[in-house]
Parts: C-alpha cells; structure tokens; sequence
C-alpha cells in the first residue's frame, strides 16, 4: 500500500524505459545466438528469462507508475519479453536439431560387421523333401501313413506277392534280423529291415477299407556297402491308391501332376514296362527334368503299376470290386538329379558343411 | 545277357539298316532293360589284323614269364617282314593264329597302341585278348583263332572276331525266363517292330522211341517234370567248336571249352534250354533222377566238393551222383578231352526247386538263373535235336535211333479273361478284337467265351451277351501267365505304355498330417531354428557300444536287435538309442576340423520283444484275421521315435563383440526344454529333475519329465565315456522319446489383465541341494493367483552366505485381472510366497 502513496521517481522506473527494454531483447537475442548447444541455451535462461532478469525486474517497475500510464507501461514490457521467449524458443529449437543431426552422425556404425552369435542350423535335404512330397499329396487329400523299418517277413514279402522262393526276393538284398537264439535257428526270425516302403502298403490295407489314398515316406534298407551311388539305408516315398474304377491313367495323370510340382510345369513323365510282384501292370518311369544341371533330360524316378489282385485279396480287399495303384521312388536319387548331388556318401556323412547348404527349408 | 545283333537277325527279319537306338527303343519299350548296345565295327580303330606266330622267345629275369614274338602279319606292316611284339600271355604255340593290333591303334577305352620298348625289348603292338577287345570278360588269355579260320596273315581281323556285329546287352526282369534267349529277344523284337520271327523253338523235332536212349528212371516228377536225352556215338574227340559258335559264346561271357559242351551252352543262349553233355563211358548203370540224401556228397564242375541236402535234386548213376540237377554237373562224369560217346540229356526242373538249391549252394549259373526264372517245358526235344545235328556235322559220329522223352509236364491252366478287363484297368479302349490279337501275338491261344463253354461255339454268343470273357491258354515259354493281371500287361505293353493317357484321380477330403506327424516336423523345425544342424545316421552299432556308453547290466538299453548278415561284423546291433551313431557323426565331423557342432536328428531306436519267437506262419490267398496279424505283429520290435542332440565346442562363437559360450550341460537340457515346448506340452506338466543315468555325467545330468513320466535325458556326457569315444571335453547330449509324449491339450487362452503389473525382487538365500525347479514350483504355489511370473535372474554363492548355502534370486510379476494392486496386496503375496519357501527349505530373505 505504502508504493501507492510513493512520489514519482523517473530513476525507479529507468528499466520500463523503452530503449532500456529494446536492450534487454538485443543482449538476449546476442547471447542466445551465441550458445553453442542446448546446454548452454539454458543456462542462459534465467539471465534473460529469469526472475532478475530486465524484464523481469521492468515488469516489478511497473506499480511505481501513476495509474495512467501502468497500462501502456505492461504492453511494453510483455512484448519484449515475449520478443526474448520467441526468440529463445527458435534458438532451441535450431540448437536441438543440430544436436540431433550431430548425435546421428556420432552414432554412425559399420553395419556390415557380422553378427552371427548364433549359428544357423539346417534340416537335412531327405528329411525336407519327404515333407515336401508329403504336403503335395496332403494337398491332394491323401493322407501320410507310416510303418515300422523293422518288419515282418510277411508284410515285406508275402503279402506283396514276392513268395520265398521268388527270385525277386533274391534281387532285394535283404537285411535279415537274427533269431532271438541259436536254439531258434534255421527258419530265421521271420523279421527283416523293410527293403521298401511297400509293406505299408499291406498294413494300410489291413486297417483301411478303401477308398485308400496314401503317401508313405521312410528309410529303407539294403544290404548295398555304402559308396559314391549305393546306401545300405536309403529312403523311398510311396503312393498307394485303392478305389473303385482306378485305372493306370489315374496313376499316370498322378504322376504327371506330381512331377510337375517337383520339377516345374514343363516335366512330364514315361513309362517303360517292367516287373514288379506287387504290381500288374507294372512300369518304371522317367520324369522329364527341365533344369538339371546337365541340361534338360530324361531321369529314371521310379517304380508304379497296377496293384496286384493278389496283393489285394491277401489284404482282403476285394479285387473284382476295387482296383488300384501304387507307385514309389528313392527321395536320396531325387535330392541327388534334383540339386546335383554326386556322391551318395554326402547325405549319410552327416558333415554339417552339406546339410547347411540347405538350410531349414522352406 | 549279352548277345550279337546278328544272331538275332537268323529268327527276326530286323530291317537291314536299324539304327543301335531305335533297337534299343524297341527293346526298353518291351519292358526290356538295355545296359548297351555297342556297334562293335567302331570300338576298334587302326589295323587290327591276323597274325601268325612265327617265333618265341621265353624273356626270364621278370617278375612274370614274358614272350618276345615274331609274328606274320602278312603285308599289313609295309614291310611283310615279322612283326616284333612282346606278350604276357602263354596260351598259344607257335604256329598258333592270333589277332594282333598294329602301332598307331586304338582299343576300347581310348587306349592307343604305339611302338614302344618294354621288359627290355622293343614291341611293335600287340597280341589281343577278348578282354581288350571288348568282346568279353575273359583276360585269361590271348585270343586264338581256331585252327581252321581261313583268314590269312595280314587279313582284317574284324569279321574273324566278329567285330562286325553290334552287341547288345539286356537285363531281364525275374519274370520273364524266355527272354534269356535269342529266341525269346527275336520274338519281342518282333513284336515291337511289326516284322516277320521264326521260332526255333517250334522246329520239328522227332518224338521219344519206346526204347530209351539211355536207361533212365525219375524218381520225382514234381522236381522234374521232363527228362530227355539222346545219344551220339563216336564223334571226333578232336573235332575244334566252330568259329562262329565260340565267338558266339564270347560274346556271351562264356568260354569255350570243348564242341560237346559248347554246343549245351550255345543252346542254352539260342533256345533258353540248359541242357547237359554227358561222357556216356563215364556213366555207369541206369540214371536216376532223385532227391539227394543229406549229406550226399558231389563234387561239381567248378571242382568244388559239395554237400547235398535233402531238397536239391541229383541226377544218379550207379556210383552215385553224378550232377546237381539243373544247377551244374558233376565231375565224374563230364565230356573230357577222348570223349567219344555224348549223351545229351535235356530235362524241366521246378523252378522254386532249382532256386532253392542255387541259394543254398551259392550256384548262380546261367543254367540255375534261367531255370529260376522259368524254361519252356515244350523245348527238350527240340534241343536234343538241335544239339545232337550240331555235333554230327562238327565231329561226326552217328545219332543214336532211341531218344527218351519222359513226359509229366501238365499243359498250361486256362486264363479267364473278361474281354473289357484290359480297357477297365488301364484306361484306354482296347477293342475286344485288338485284345485277342495282341494276346495271340504273344503266343497265347484265345478261345471267346468261358473255359467249359469254350468247345461249345453255340453257347458263346449268350456268355459273350451278359459279361464277355475270353478263355486264354498261354504259350508253354510264358509261365508267368497265370492271372488276368498278367494278361493286361501284356496288352498295353504290346500296345504301347505311351497310349496310356494322363487323368488325375480325385481323393475324398483327407485329414492332413496326424498330430503326431506335426510334432515331429515342429521339434526338428524348432531345433534348426535354434542353430542345430540335422543329421540322418545309420542305425548300426557295435556290441561293444553298450560299455563304451557305460550302461548298467540290466540297462534296457542293453539288449539289441541283432542282424543276421550285417555289412560289418563290427556293427551287427540296431542302435538302442540315437546316441551312439550321432556321437560318430559328431566325431567325424570334429575330424574334419568341424570344433563347434551341434547336431541332431530324429530316428526310430529297436528293442527287442524277448521271448516272443517266430511270427505265426500267415498264408496269402486270404486276409489274416485281425488275431492273426496281430500275433504276427506282436513280434515285431518296439520302434520309437526318438529324438536326440549332441554339443561340443561352443553354441555360441567368439566374435568382435566378445568371447565365445561354450556348449554346456545346460544347453542340452535346455534342448530339451525346446523340444517339449515345440510340441506343445504345457510348461506346468514338465518337469525336470537331477538323476545318474549313463552315458551322463552322475552330477550333470537331468531326466525330463512329462506328467510324472520321464521322457527323456539331458546334461554333460560322463567323462569317461567322452575319454572312450575320444569326444571333447565337456560334450553334451540330450535324448527324448518323441513317442511317449501325450498329445498336447488345447491351450486355455489366458486373462490378459490390462492393469498395471507389480514388480517385487525377493533373494532367498537357502541350501544349495534345494533344486531350482522346486524354489520355483514352491514360490508359484506360495504366491497364490495374483503371480502372473516369475523369473530367476540371478544365482550366486558366497561364504558369507554360509557353507553349503546360496542365493536364488528372483524376479516376481504380480498382477490382478480386474483392479490395480495395491503395495499392500502385492507385499502380502511375496510374503505368502517366502513364507512356503521358508518353511519347506528354510529360505530366508537375504538382507533381511
């Protein structure tokens, strides 16, 4: 209250003097300009900014005036001080940009540095083309069956039509498993390692009433020493279809669909007659293979034909009421014309350089 | 089997310019496998020229006898003097005619002949083998031109060897005897090209007399359906088989050895007969044809002395046997150098009988191979004929009148074909009149209409009215047609497997892959992800395995499956457990420099079902019944699918950013972990709990279980066992039974609070025996709903925690589905939570 009553005094209110403040925003405005980073704008703040800053102490002037002249005394000190925010503001800004172009480029880092703490692991090619096959086929509404590698004499042979005496169960070089003891000997254990997928065939057959339709990966097993070309254990896919009014064309439209999913849309399939005891009529096929890596050709794929009445009725299937198709290929042959593999050895090695070159498939 | 062109042209009219493909085309679309056709014309270039041998001179002082010969060749040198050679070979005499390949030739093989000095002389050369000429396997000796090549020193030497022909080299399928013949490959040729065959096997051929040739008795005419035989008396012992026959036989792969017996195996190539040459002096008494006694004793013509058993079939004389029917004859009484008397004995055996006997005496001759698969029974005494002409006309002598024919060979069964079966199963419309003629063509005889009816023409046409058949008999050379199968193949084989169409079958809806299916493509999916690399072993190991591995006496992984033939003896077991043949994987890798590796795969292990015995016996004609297949079944051996890894080296390599993690017991069961995580077992139904279980070390070793069952093992692999299998330091295994995880429960979807979470550390320091599992297990129990997780983030071990103690500390999340926590509720929890934890272990917070 006592300020009220105060007389006049032009010296108190020098800093509401309009030149005093048109200083204030000229040092400000200087000194913002000059801060060098963001740090140092703010230090520079309460100086111009601040409760002792001119501005500041122009606006405490301000109740020393006569009421007349208090009005156009604020408008001026508003103005310069906000002319001294503005022009804080912008420098900030322009300071906080450099800064962050500056730390940009401080960042900077080699990204071609390899980061490779963990190692990539790989599916074996065997493995990834039997599922490949079987997803195909799964796609086709067949379904993947599945048997034991140690297996009955019966199932890979008998009920196959290859009877024991058969020559072609000669040509099969059959693993055979020991009896459990000697005192057992003479007739065998009536087990052998399967030499083929067929025996799913038979167990198929025994456990499904058609219509049957199957795909059967798995290893397989003859009594081949392992080199460039042969493998005492190997793998096959089989087909199995048994329905009503199956014809060889089914089984060749089959394979024609199924080769041009493997091999791209221009193979093709041929087949040359041949014997198998399962099957009657029976052929081995080539598939036309446009991108082998020794140009387009022929390539031998496997075995098909027409499933044997017999091997019907001895699963107790009908034969004058259903008829049907089988057909099979070695997946080790596939991998090997399919990504020029040379050596059979590669796949059985396990080196992890091989199986690598494949990754996890796609 | 291997035979020349030009044979085949005496019985096919094959077009006088075929090209080796199209013959080749024509025989692969028969179903015929061709291995090669060679046009011998090209396959020797330069002079290939006769020669005569003028001089030899022994050269001694070699590691081997060594020849330096002279030889004529006539004017082919330029010079007509004696051509210079030197000769390893020690078959042929002065005088002899020989074949001889002048400098500047090439033999098969690219290998050029040049002059050059060798053992000491200078060759000019050289003196031809049939190895070397590509004409067949025989290296045993140099060729010697029979005394009675008319060929002249310096002449070409090809038509005299007979590389003017093309060769062609087939493989039959077990099916089709005849066609391990000329006459069987002439007829097929025939039917693939259209032209015109002459069949040597219908030659005429005298009947049997009343009188025997020999005297003869068959004891057993289901082992020997047809015995004949013929005699020749008084034949030139001397007389040379013709050129043209051994070159014939060459060719082949058969050596020649004397007329008689050249003229058996020339026979049996031209007809597929095998056939015998008796010395009939060195017969004594009547023949008998008879089951051997076991234990009879035969010393056969490959001089090995042999023990009979009581399947095989003998041909007897009064001394005993005298030949292993069908398979090969014995010594005593073969055709020898003074034979004078030849009785050619041609007979039909049974074929599972002369397979049996072939596999039991590992006799696989040319003779067994053809009976196996099936001889025409019609053919004896066409043979006979043909055998007993071809050796007057070569070595004289007189044809004996009696010829003996014993004959219980049953005429072929009829086949009952319904005439539209062809059409049904192969897909194309064969007409009923192009299914007769292609059945005739191969030497079948059709008759329409079924069996009984058949003689009956008026009852044809009602058959052929409701369901036409067709009643085929066919030809005695094809036994393998028994069933209408059999008859459809042979029409689209003739008519063409091209014909055959393209249409894709439509399956019912199927139901994808079966459970287990996708848990084994997500384990080894989810291992390769994680940086393992999968390997597809082979499942054979060795007995001595089991110890290396350390496994208890009574471990269940001790008793193996066992191979009866194993390709190594070292290895004769089926793995018990993935392990074994993965740790070889892994040691090979490491000994190719590999020193970081983690590998894995996925395979079926075989236990033996002890005490099980022999399948039932199980028949073909019909199903077995569920009973039976399911007692066959039950002996098959139990095959899991295991699932297994192995780590040496380090998981995690040394790099700009640091060093490198090696490979510990802890990533193996943490592999685990994976693998169960993969396939969907939930977190709360696993448990993992320290055990000693070979091969893992006893203090780092985990079982994995599932609902209480172990499924499996993981840790760091025992130290002496790594020491045995010279693994690294340290190596690392996990093994898991795939088969014995439980499907995997729908997953309950969670409360998914969208409140703010509560975050309390608690370090207890507590007894180092108590497992880490059960800290966890105990603090969720103790910490009641509101925990939403806990998380171990620190182990540690201080003295002044105490002897023997440590501290667990962790990281706990609570959490409320429906309001934010307060401080308080959140306390409360952790406190319930230590509280358990203390009072079941004695843990105490550490710093309180």
């Amino acid at each position: 209250m006592s300020y009220r009553n105060d007389p006049y005094d032009p010296k108190q209110v020098a800093l509401l003097d309009p030149a005093a403040l048109a200083e204030a925003v000229a040092t400000a405005e200087k000194a913002f300009a000059a801060a060098a980073d963001p740090d140092a704008l703010t230090a520079l703040r309460p100086a111009h900014l601040g409760d002792r800053a001119p501005v500041s102490l122009a606006r405490r002037e301000i109740g020393a005036l006569p009421p007349a002249a208090k009005s156009d005394a604020g408008k001026r000190v508003n103005e310069a001080r906000r002319a001294i925010e503005s022009a804080y503001a912008a420098r900030a800004e322009v300071l906080e940009r450099e800064q962050a172009a500056r730390m940009l480029v401080e960042e900077r880092v080699d990204v071609t540095l390899p980061y490779d703490r963990r190692p990539r692991g790989a599916r074996h090619p065997l493995s990834t083309l039997m599922e490949q096959i079987s997803d195909l086929f799964v796609g086709m509404g067949y379904e993947v069956a599945e048997g034991p590698e140690v297996e009955l004499e019966w199932t890979n042979f008998d009920a196959l039509n290859i009877p024991a005496d058969h020559p072609a169960r000669g040509l099969m070089d059959t693993f055979h498993i020991a009896p459990e003891s000697s005192a057992v000997a003479g007739d065998g254990s009536g087990l052998v390692l399967r030499t083929h997928t067929s025996p799913v065939q038979a167990r198929t057959m025994l456990t499904h009433k058609p219509p049957i339709y199957v795909v059967v990966p798995g290893r397989v097993y003859r009594t081949d020493e392992l080199d460039a070309t042969h493998a005492p254990v190997f793998h096959q896919v089989e087909g199995l279809v048994v329905d009503k009014d199956i014809t060889m064309a089914h089984l060749r439209g089959t394979l024609d669909h199924f080769a041009r999913a493997m091999f791209g849309e221009g193979a093709k399939t041929r087949f040359r007659p041949h014997y198998f005891p399962f099957t009657e009529p029976s052929a081995e096929f080539d598939v036309w293979f446009p991108e082998h890596r020794d140009g387009p050709r022929w390539v031998e794929w496997g075995g098909c034909g027409m499933v044997n009445p017999r091997v019907l009725r001895a699963c107790g299937i009908d034969p004058e009421v259903y008829s049907g198709f089988a057909f099979g290929m070695g997946i080790d042959r596939t991998v090997m014309f399919r990504h020029g593999v040379s050596d059979m050895r590669d796949m059985a090695e396990g080196d992890v350089r091989f199986t690598r070159a494949f990754g996890v498939g796609a | 089997m291997r035979v020349s062109v030009s044979w085949l042209r005496e019985y096919v009219d094959l077009p006088a310019d075929l090209p080796t493909g199209d013959l080749e085309q024509a025989l692969v679309d028969l179903g015929i496998e061709v291995e090669s056709v060679v046009d011998l014309a090209g396959t020797v270039t330069g002079q290939l020229v006769v020669g005569e041998v003028l001089e030899i001179e022994e050269l001694t002082g070699f590691k081997k006898p060594i020849r330096f010969c002279r030889v004529n060749v006539g004017a082919a040198n330029g010079t007509g003097e004696p051509q210079e050679i030197v000769c390893g070979a020690r078959n042929f005499a002065q005088g002899d005619k020989v074949v001889v390949i002048l400098p500047g030739g090439v033999l098969p093989g690219g290998f050029a002949i040049g002059a050059r000095k060798t053992y000491g002389r200078n060759s000019h050369g050289m003196i031809c083998s049939a190895k070397e000429l590509g004409l067949g396997d025989d290296h045993s000796g140099i060729i010697v031109l029979p005394p009675d090549t008319t060929a002249k020193p310096g002449d070409d030497a090809r038509p005299v060897v007979g590389l003017d022909d093309v060769v062609v080299e087939v493989e039959i399928t077990p099916d089709r005897g005849y066609a391990l013949s000329v006459r069987g490959l002439a007829r097929e040729l025939a039917h693939a090209l259209g032209v015109p065959f002459r069949d040597p096997g219908l030659a005429p051929a005298p009947g049997g007399t009343a009188e025997p040739a020999y005297p003869v008795e068959v004891h057993d005419t289901a082992g020997c359906d047809r015995f004949a035989a013929r005699m020749v008396r008084g034949i030139d012992p001397t007389a040379a088989t013709p050129g043209w026959m051994a070159r014939r036989l060459t060719v082949a792969g058969i050596r020649s050895i004397s007329l008689p017996v050249d003229i058996t195996n020339y026979l049996m190539l031209e007809l597929g007969q095998p056939m015998h040459a008796f010395d009939a002096d060195r017969i004594t008494g009547p023949l008998v044809v008879r089951r051997a006694e076991a234990g009879e004793k035969l010393t056969t013509l490959d001089g090995v002395a042999r023990t009979l058993a009581a399947e095989d079939m003998v041909i007897c004389d009064d001394t005993g046997p005298v030949s292993l029917a069908a398979v090969m004859g014995g010594e005593t009484s073969e055709v020898i150098g003074g034979t004078t008397d030849v009785l050619f004995e041609a007979a039909h055996w049974d074929p599972v009988m002369v397979g049996r006997t072939a596999r039991r005496h590992k006799l696989f001759s040319e003779a067994a191979k053809r009976w196996e698969r099936g001889v025409d029974p019609a053919l004896p005494l066409v043979a006979i004929e043909r055998a007993v002409r071809l050796l007057t006309e070569h070595a004289g002598g007189t044809a004996g009148d009696e010829i003996l024919d014993l004959d219980h060979v049953r005429p072929m069964p009829p086949v009952t074909l319904p005439t539209d079966l062809p059409s049904r199963r192969v897909g194309v419309e064969y007409p009923p009149e192009r299914v007769v003629a292609l059945l005739e063509q191969v030497g079948c005889t059709v008759v329409r209409g079924p069996d009984r009816l058949a003689e009956d023409p008026g009852e044809v046409g009602v058959a052929a009215g409701g369901g036409d058949v067709l009643t085929v008999t066919p030809p005695t050379w094809r036994p393998d047609l028994t069933d209408p199968a059999d008859l459809v193949e042979e029409v689209v084989r003739l008519d063409g497997y091209d014909r055959v169409p393209s249409v894709l079958p439509t399956a019912p809806p199927g139901r994808g892959l079966t459970w287990q299916q996708r848990r084994r493509r997500a384990v080894a999916r989810s291992l390769a992800e994680r940086g393992l690399v999968e390997v597809v072993a082979h499942p054979f190991t060795s007995p001595e395995l089991a110890d290396q591995l350390g496994l208890p006496a009574d471990d269940p992984r001790r008793p193996a499956v066992r191979l009866a033939n194993p390709l190594s003896e070292e290895e004769p077991l089926l793995r018990t457990t993935l392990l074994g043949p993965l740790l070889g994987i892994l040691r090979r890798n490491l000994g190719r420099g590999h020193r970081d590796l983690a590998i894995y795969e996925i395979g079926t292990v075989f236990h033996p079902r002890p005490g099980v015995g022999r399948p039932p016996a199980m028949g073909v004609d019909r199903r077995p019944t569920d009973a039976e297949f399911a007692a066959a079944d039950a002996v098959v051996p139990h095959q899991p699918r295991h699932v297994a890894v192995v780590l040496a080296g380090d998981v995690e390599p040394a790099g700009w950013w640091g060093r490198g993690r090696a490979a510990c017991w802890a990533d193996a069961v943490q592999a685990g972990r994976d693998v169960l995580a993969a396939a969907d077992i939930p977190a709360d139904r696993i448990e993992v709990r320290a055990v000693e279980h070979a091969p893992w070390h006893p203090g780092r070793c985990a079982a994995l279980l599932v609902d209480g069952t172990v499924v499996g093992y993981a840790g760091e692999l025992h130290p002496a066992v790594v020491t045995t299998l010279e693994l690294p330091r340290r190596a690392s295994a996990m093994e898991l039974n795939l088969d014995a995880l439980p499907p995997a429960p729908l997953a309950p979807a969670p409360t998914v609070s969208t409140f703010p979470p509560a975050l309390i550390d608690v370090a207890l320091v507590l007894d180092e025996s108590v497992p880490a599992a059960e800290v966890r297990r105990t603090l969720v129990e103790g910490a009641g709903e509101l925990l939403e997780d806990v998380r171990l983030f620190d182990v540690y071990a201080a003295e002044q925690l105490g002897a023997g103690r440590r501290s667990l500390a962790y990281k706990l999340t609570f959490r409320a589905p429906d309001r934010t926590l307060t401080v308080e509720e959140a306390l409360a929890a952790r406190d319930a939570a230590v509280a358990l934890a203390a009072q079941r272990f004695g843990a105490t917070l550490r710093g309180a």
